[in-house]
């Protein structure tokens, strides 16, 4: 992985900067003893590892501003940080950068259920958002698979999505406002508990910008009352291509389920040896979860029955209690954790159009072959938002790299159905070599442009997002 | 001039040597401008795959083409758009671009979201007559910056498009409508109690004559029970249901009939919902309401100076039809972000300059 060579000027200057941040402000907001700034040096994309110069920590927007003017004056480049989950090493640093964690800015700051909105610091988690109104009988939508972790400022950073966003959206479609500190230390208040704000959708920008166009420290969140009650079922199936022409079938019909999760043989086989959820022997499953009333549930139930039955499912499984529910969501919620057993492995994040999904999925065991590395398909199948676990040894000479261009080759059929590199994990430092797969030259051109506005010189998380010789002519240093 | 094709359009914008109005059916002359009239009838659907819910279409390609093509599948548009002719006095026939340009979204926006939460993709020429593209055709991308989002509501301002994708949802069999005899003033309460509830309201507004409705849609039987359970949780406000009127209620809330052919000046307000009992009391002319309040749709007398006499209110307002500004204007540090987007996207400042403010 390529990244810029770290500014002379900048590490020289290591004293006076961090001197210069501790004068503006607490002092165990300031951290540069490189046995504690170790801790910041990846994010969940653990393959690649960078210690910052400095990790700032600050406990109000003011701080923020306060350190991002300095950063700013100094021409230091800075590295956002909300939990440090991403898989695309969004908030991995570079070694002549700041970090600026928003770990401690975690309060609630208004909650309003007549107006449906709540107002929090973006360093909380985004489980204990909900954590927060679900007593009152509310919830926020988005669910990303790390959410007991993941901090709605890279939630907000990502546009991060979930199992549960075929009905209710992704983080853009979740939030009314921000609070933005710009790289120069502005403070900028954008939207607000209302629908539609004036002007341009600035919002809509900043909500997947990476952390590249500002620091968000505040945000204003809709929230939803609970439904009544929820279900799942598991249908198996005797092929990939069955269970995906299930799925198309589904959404035709004009039933719309909060969930539709696949999952392929080697996943199931996987999570069967890990955890034990009892899944059917069949080569694919869907588990599919319906919303509502118990009348309502069992109408939807009753209909998605009805299509399964013409593809011949191996089994149709429907949660008679919150014990079977429970365990046809154990399975697919474990996936990850028994994939990390068997060893290493990659989860890729490319998006197809749903009706592609059976060729893709074809075309993803002839590379898994070609390849000399197994790959196991678990992924949201409603949006067609795919997550092939590429398993591979980390300890084998050349087993990364070969497991990388496997990946890279994965994203291009994607791109090549006509979807796109990533549907929720973002593209950091990870995908950032293949944008051009996806853009051509202009389009990428009109992106940096929004940056040029927001960040006229290329600091705050520059090195991500965009091939690095197409962002050289702009890149401080 | 009108063009109809995208290299047309590119062409077109490249030749340019002054400011251009640019329009799709002209159905919505929300602040004007006076440049020479560039019609984009770039028309046509290019790709629709109702099994993957999505559909890619030529921007000129008007309203009732798309929504009829859609309908024959079963599927709509969720963010239920809706017509400004007959309300704006403006003949002509909707276009997609022209939605999408002004994002403009109907009562199922408290439940679906706006025009910009269905839009997936667009193609569009910047102004230096540069042909961009951004999103895609799947429903979930977050594939370098959302420009898609940016190019939805900006008036044609940062470029224009060319063509549009948006994820669908099935068309619901069924729906009934919750309706309450109150004054508007008194209905944001009642909305926000049915809004706050777990039957999945899909509309929430107040008409002139009718009072504070909500509704419900889907499939029939799930339909029934929420209605009934909507009109047990609203009855301290007098609630009926309403089943074979619901249909006719939100094409006239949707398309502000009350309205139509009416003199004076219209408003359009976005708020926090809350907010709108006061604004209405101060306002003082009629109103429409939708989303639960949060949107306001005033007719005021000529000349009345309705943003000083509305305040305070979080939100703005855009005046549909008067001499007031069209365009709330920006705090400073959002305007000038905007200012640098509009910049670098239209260098020669020729799209539609000046329309929002």
């Amino acid at each position: 992985m390529d990244m810029p060579i770290p500014s002379r000027r900048v590490l020289d200057r290591k004293a006076a900067i961090v001197a210069r941040l501790r004068a503006a402000l607490p002092a165990d907001a300031v951290i540069d003893d490189p046995a504690e700034t170790r801790a910041y040096e990846c994010d969940a994309l653990s393959a690649y590892r960078c210690q910052p110069m400095a990790v700032v920590l600050p406990r109000t927007t003011e701080e923020v501003a306060a350190a991002l003017k300095i950063c700013a004056a100094e021409g230091v480049p800075v590295v956002p940080r909300g939990a440090g989950t991403s898989l695309a090493g969004g908030s991995m640093p570079s070694e002549d950068s700041v970090v600026l964690g928003l770990a401690r800015m975690n309060q609630v700051l208004e909650v309003d259920y007549d107006n449906r909105f709540v107002r929090v610091e973006a360093g909380r988690t985004n489980l204990s958002v909900t954590g927060a109104i679900e007593a009152d009988g509310w919830f926020y939508a988005p669910d990303p698979s790390s959410q007991l972790a993941c901090a709605i400022a890279g939630n907000i950073g990502m546009n991060s999505g979930g199992a549960h966003c075929l009905k209710y959206g992704v983080t853009t479609n979740n939030l009314l406002g921000v609070k933005l500190v710009t790289m120069a230390g502005e403070v900028v208040e954008i939207g607000g508990p209302y629908c539609d704000a004036a002007g341009l959708d600035l919002l809509g920008l900043i909500c997947g910008s990476e952390g590249q166009l500002g620091v968000v420290t505040e945000a204003t969140l809709r929230i939803l009352p609970k439904p009544e009650g929820a279900r799942p079922v598991l249908i198996g199936f005797s092929s990939n291509e069955i269970a995906g022409a299930c799925v198309a079938d589904i959404i035709r019909a004009g039933v719309l389920p909060v969930a539709i999760e696949f999952m392929d043989r080697p996943c199931i086989v996987a999570t069967e040896a890990f955890c034990h959820a009892g899944y059917p022997n069949c080569e694919a499953l869907l588990i599919v979860e319906c919303e509502g009333s118990e009348a309502e549930i069992a109408e939807q139930l009753g209909l998605i029955r009805q299509i399964a039955m013409r593809h011949d499912p191996v089994e149709f499984r429907e949660a008679q209690s919150e014990d079977e529910a429970k365990r046809i969501w154990l399975g697919r919620k474990s996936a990850f954790g028994a994939m990390g057993q068997i060893g290493d492995y990659m989860c890729l994040d490319g998006t197809i159009p749903v009706s592609a999904l059976p060729q893709v999925l074809r075309r993803i065991g002839e590379l898994s072959a070609e390849y000399g590395l197994e790959v196991a398909n678990v992924f949201h199948a409603g949006d067609g938002n795919m997550h092939p676990l590429i398993l591979y040894n980390a300890n084998e000479p050349g087993q990364q790299e070969q497991c990388e261009r496997l990946g890279a080759e994965i994203l291009k059929a994607c791109v090549e159905a006509g979807g796109c590199l990533t549907g929720e994990h973002g593209v950091g430092i990870e995908k950032r070599d293949l944008m051009e797969v996806q853009f051509d030259a202009p389009d990428l051109e009109a992106q940096m442009c929004v940056k040029d506005v927001f960040d006229p010189g290329w600091l705050l998380n520059a090195a991500k997002v965009f091939p690095l010789h197409v962002s050289a002519g702009r890149r401080a240093g | 001039m009108k063009v109809e094709s995208e290299g047309q359009l590119a062409e077109a914008i490249r030749a340019a040597t002054g400011p251009l109005d640019i329009v799709g059916g002209g159905t919505r002359p929300v602040g004007r401008g006076a440049g020479e009239v560039l019609e984009v009838g770039i028309s046509g659907i290019s790709l629709y795959e109702p099994g993957a819910l999505t559909l890619v279409v030529g921007a000129g390609t008007p309203l009732a083409e798309v929504e009829a093509a859609i309908a024959a599948e079963g599927q709509r548009l969720p963010f239920e758009p809706a017509r400004w002719g007959a309300l704006l006095g403006a003949s002509g026939e909707s276009t997609i671009g022209g939605v999408v340009a002004a994002n403009v979204s109907g009562p199922r926006r408290v439940q679906a979201g706006a025009c910009r939460d269905s839009l997936i993709g667009v193609r569009y020429v910047d102004g230096a007559g540069t042909v961009v593209k951004n999103g895609g055709r799947v429903m979930k991308n977050v594939t370098g910056y959302d420009l898609v989002k940016l190019m939805a509501g900006s008036w044609g301002t940062l470029g224009v498009l060319s063509k549009v994708a948006f994820k669908l949802l099935p068309a619901a069999p069924a729906q009934a409508s919750v309706v309450m005899d109150i004054p508007a003033g008194e209905a944001v309460a009642a909305l926000s109690r049915a809004l706050g509830s777990p039957y999945d309201v899909s509309g929430a507004g107040w008409l002139p004559g009718l009072g504070a409705v909500v509704r419900v849609e889907g499939l029939a039987e799930s339909v029934a029970y929420r209605a009934e359970r909507l009109a047990a949780l609203l009855a301290p406000y007098g609630a009926r249901i309403e089943r074979d009127g619901s249909a006719a209620i939100w094409a006239d809330l949707a398309e502000v009939r009350p309205f139509h052919g009416r003199s004076g000046d219209l408003w359009r307000f976005s708020i926090k919902p809350s907010e709108a009992p006061g604004v209405i009391a101060r306002l003082g002319g009629e109103v429409v309401l939708d989303w639960g309040g949060g949107l306001i749709w005033a007719l005021v007398p000529e000349g009345t100076d309705v943003r000083a006499k509305a305040a305070p209110y979080s939100g703005h307002a855009i005046c549909l039809r008067g001499q007031a500004a069209a365009f709330e204007p920006e705090a400073a540090p959002v305007a000038a972000l905007s200012r640098g987007l509009r910049a670098r996207f239209d260098p020669r400042g020729i799209l539609n300059p000046g329309r929002m403010g």
